[in-house]
């Protein structure tokens, strides 16, 4: 087995991930999970660097986070709304990153509602990309949260059995977190509404079902999903009643899980509509707020990793 | 002028053959073919020629075929001419051994009357070195909802009609203009279709479409399309071509048509026949085509069924677009390629693969579109149109997007290994392209 290093130069995806990088993110995260419980809470791994916050896209809790781990680490970190600014005025991705070039930022964080269009913009600037989630394809950071949240409450990172559920076909986390499990050799069952999972994530080696009870029966790990009401084009479900019935987490199908199943949340809820309240708040079930937690510590770990090897390509060239 | 092609590999679609032999060519026409090789002061004689009357070109053994007849170009005149311009697409052509295009009229505004028509046409022969067949829309403004002039655009040259990508969605409206272009003799061209199925996607479903989290379409949106405009064919008896099939799933449906006496025919794009999904790989914006590409085994279903004539002509659907609708989010860049250059290199591929043969490869480039638009052209016959392509289908190159003669350099394979080039191209007997010596 190769020994945990990190050898990219952007984060635009957990697809051209290694596992042992997977593994480098997470064990340094597990320190900076150590250094932000203390009080004294400020590394200098990023003295010097510039951060640059583009989001596309509205997002509170996850420009929040990146926003928290830059200013932990000591960069200086600037937020830029862009749905409010530039593409209202006709600027293309293009010119803003020619723009974004011009201000020398060592470190991008970018979310954009369209697939690829992350990729697109790492091609084009001279920086670490990181991407904060493209349309309906890739979120990294929240798979890597998500991922040091099982690995610290299950004990290890394989051989789990766990259940991703709901919105599949809109979500760039059930993206994210299926090629992530699945490098690390979990098993992966996809549970929700057929108009909501596409059946070609079979392909991947997911099991799918329509049952929810018969999918998430002895499973180690069960992952909701938010029902993103603001992607449907209308149509998947009848209600939200009816989806809370047949999909939504209560006690009763919980309780066909492992009795020490762990439930997750990428946030924001609704709660009644993917989730019971009282399973939301219930601590010895919901490591949700923990999720959160990793969040901040994992996205300090990937930008220190990201800046360690923008400094050493530099130095390189510089040579 | 008389000019006597000799030493050539003759490359006849219509008799199926692939050998040795000459042409002689004079006012534009075929007038003489000769098979094997014969000394050209012979043929000469034969024909009662003097030497200093005539024009030799010795082919070298290359391959001569008959012009490539292209239904679908997008020439951007009216209103995008910095796309392209009838001087640039004819130029492409030339250089891509199409001695024919047959424009589209999804241009801005749209040719949907006999005006619009007439000042295309001006353009196109003031400017294009190629002949230029325009084809007009089907419904006013492509909406859908009246249908144009018929009988006037085609009294102005509109050789068929079509809303292009825009699908008839109201079946009245379809049927009516079917049945009034059928009174008129006029072809109509489709593009089948489901639009409801295939709204805002960007991708065919499938494994890659999952992966990159891209909107996309069920192959099955191709089929539905198709077999709603069969019905009405079998309703109406219109004269009627698919402008691309693409899918496996669409064969079965056609080649029954077909069987049952419908009026129909298929073409499908080079695109189609020689890429697949998985070539858009990290959102490459050039593989972003209409419809979608699809996966290898559609590919290699539509392969087959031009071996079997099932579909009947190959197109390049060159659309140029510029750098700035390509330079875009996957979901949000403009789609279609440039490829009046690139079809022919492009269909030596499946050459090379030993899919398909020569003569069953120009039955799909040129025999088959002239004779679905009633043209003399796409046949080595004595007293045809001396409309010819000379190529060399073994000479490697490499291709530079910026080598093209379109305006715009839109096409998938750039910078890829292709193999096969045209040497020289000849509309109405005269050479309106030579590949300048390496």
């Amino acid at each position: 087995m190769q020994p945990p290093s990190f050898d990219q130069r952007h984060l635009l995806g957990i697809e051209p991930l290694h596992p042992h990088e997977i593994t480098a993110i997470l064990d340094l995260a597990e320190t900076y999970v150590a250094l932000n419980r203390q009080t004294e809470k400020h590394s200098d791994a990023l003295a010097g660097l510039t951060q640059v916050n583009m989001f596309f896209e509205n997002s509170t809790r996850t420009q929040a986070s990146f926003e928290l781990a830059g200013k932990r680490l000591g960069a200086d970190v600037m937020n830029m709304a862009m749905q409010a600014s530039s593409i209202k005025k006709g600027e293309t991705l293009i010119d803003t990153a020619m723009t974004l070039n011009a201000m020398h930022p060592d470190l991008l964080v970018v979310r954009h509602p369209h697939s690829g269009a992350v990729d697109l913009l790492a091609q084009k600037v001279h920086c670490a990309v990181l991407n904060a989630g493209d349309g309906r394809h890739e979120h990294p950071t929240q798979a890597l949260l998500d991922a040091l949240t099982i690995r610290r409450a299950k004990g290890r990172l394989h051989r789990l059995n766990i259940a991703i559920c709901g919105d599949i076909a809109h979500s760039r986390v059930a993206r994210s977190n299926l090629i992530l499990l699945g490098k690390m050799e979990n098993r992966i069952r996809l549970i929700g509404p057929p108009t909501l999972v596409p059946q070609q994530f079979a392909e991947f080696g997911a099991e799918i079902y329509d049952d929810m009870r018969e999918g998430l029966k002895d499973v180690d790990v069960v992952m909701m999903l938010r029902l993103q009401k603001e992607r449907m084009d209308g149509g998947f479900i009848p209600s939200e009643r009816e989806y809370f019935y047949r999909y939504g987490l209560d006690a009763d199908k919980l309780a066909l899980a492992k009795p020490d199943a762990i439930v997750m949340h990428p946030g924001p809820m609704n709660r009644g509509v993917e989730i019971d309240g009282t399973i939301a708040d219930d601590i010895k079930r919901s490591v949700i707020q923990e999720q959160v937690e990793m969040g901040v510590a994992v996205r300090m770990a990937a930008m220190d990793l990201l800046a360690r090897n923008l400094r050493r390509a530099r130095q390189a060239e510089a040579r | 002028m008389t000019t006597l092609l000799h030493n050539a590999r003759l490359i006849d679609p219509e008799l199926g053959t692939d050998a040795p032999g000459s042409l002689l060519i004079a006012q534009g026409r075929i007038l003489a073919r000769l098979a094997g090789q014969q000394d050209t002061t012979a043929i000469l004689a034969a024909h009662g020629l003097a030497a200093a009357d005539v024009t030799l070109v010795d082919c070298n053994g290359k391959c001569l075929a008959p012009g490539i007849v292209d239904i679908g170009v997008k020439v951007c005149e009216p209103g995008e001419r910095h796309k392209e311009s009838y001087k640039s697409a004819g130029l492409a052509a030339a250089a891509g051994g199409v001695t024919t295009i047959v424009t589209r009229p999804d241009t801005t505004p749209c040719i949907d009357s006999p005006e619009t028509l007439e000042f295309v046409t001006r353009r196109a022969q003031a400017d294009a070195p190629v002949n230029v067949l325009p084809m007009a829309a089907l419904t006013k403004g492509r909406a859908g909802r009246e249908m144009t002039e018929i009988r006037f655009l085609m009294d102005a040259g509109a050789v068929a009609f079509t809303d292009c990508d825009h699908v008839v969605t109201d079946t009245k409206v379809f049927s009516r203009a079917l049945t009034y272009a059928k009174s008129c003799g006029a072809l109509v061209m489709a593009h089948p279709q489901d639009p409801g199925l295939s709204a805002g996607a960007a991708a065919t479903s499938g494994k890659f479409a999952a992966l990159r989290g891209l909107p996309s379409v069920s192959p099955m949106a191709e089929r539905m399309g198709l077999d709603r405009d069969i019905a009405l064919l079998e309703m109406t008896g219109a004269k009627y071509h698919a402008d691309q099939i693409t899918t496996a799933r669409a064969l079965p449906a056609l080649e029954r048509a077909k069987a049952n006496g419908l009026d129909i025919t298929a073409g499908t794009s080079i695109h189609h026949l020689t890429l697949n999904e998985l070539d858009v790989a990290d959102y490459r914006t050039f593989f972003k085509v209409k419809p979608p590409l699809r996966s290898e085994e559609d590919r290699l279903a539509v392969v087959e069924a031009l071996r079997d004539g099932v579909i009947d002509v190959i197109s390049s659907m060159h659309t140029p677009q510029d750098e700035e609708s390509k330079r875009l989010p996957f979901e949000e860049a403009a789609a279609g390629a440039v490829a009046l250059e690139t079809l022919l290199p492009a269909a030596m591929r499946l050459y090379h693969a030993e899919l398909l043969d020569l003569p069953t490869l120009f039955r799909a480039l040129s025999l088959n579109p002239a004779k679905r638009l009633g043209l003399a052209s796409g046949r080595l016959a004595e007293g045809a149109p001396a409309d010819l392509v000379l190529f060399d289908p073994d000479v490697p190159f490499v291709l530079d997007r910026f080598a093209l003669q379109s305006k715009s350099k839109n096409t998938p394979f750039d910078t890829q290994r292709m193999q096969g080039r045209v040497l020289a191209t000849y509309v109405a007997g005269r050479p309106v392209f030579a590949q300048r010596k390496a």
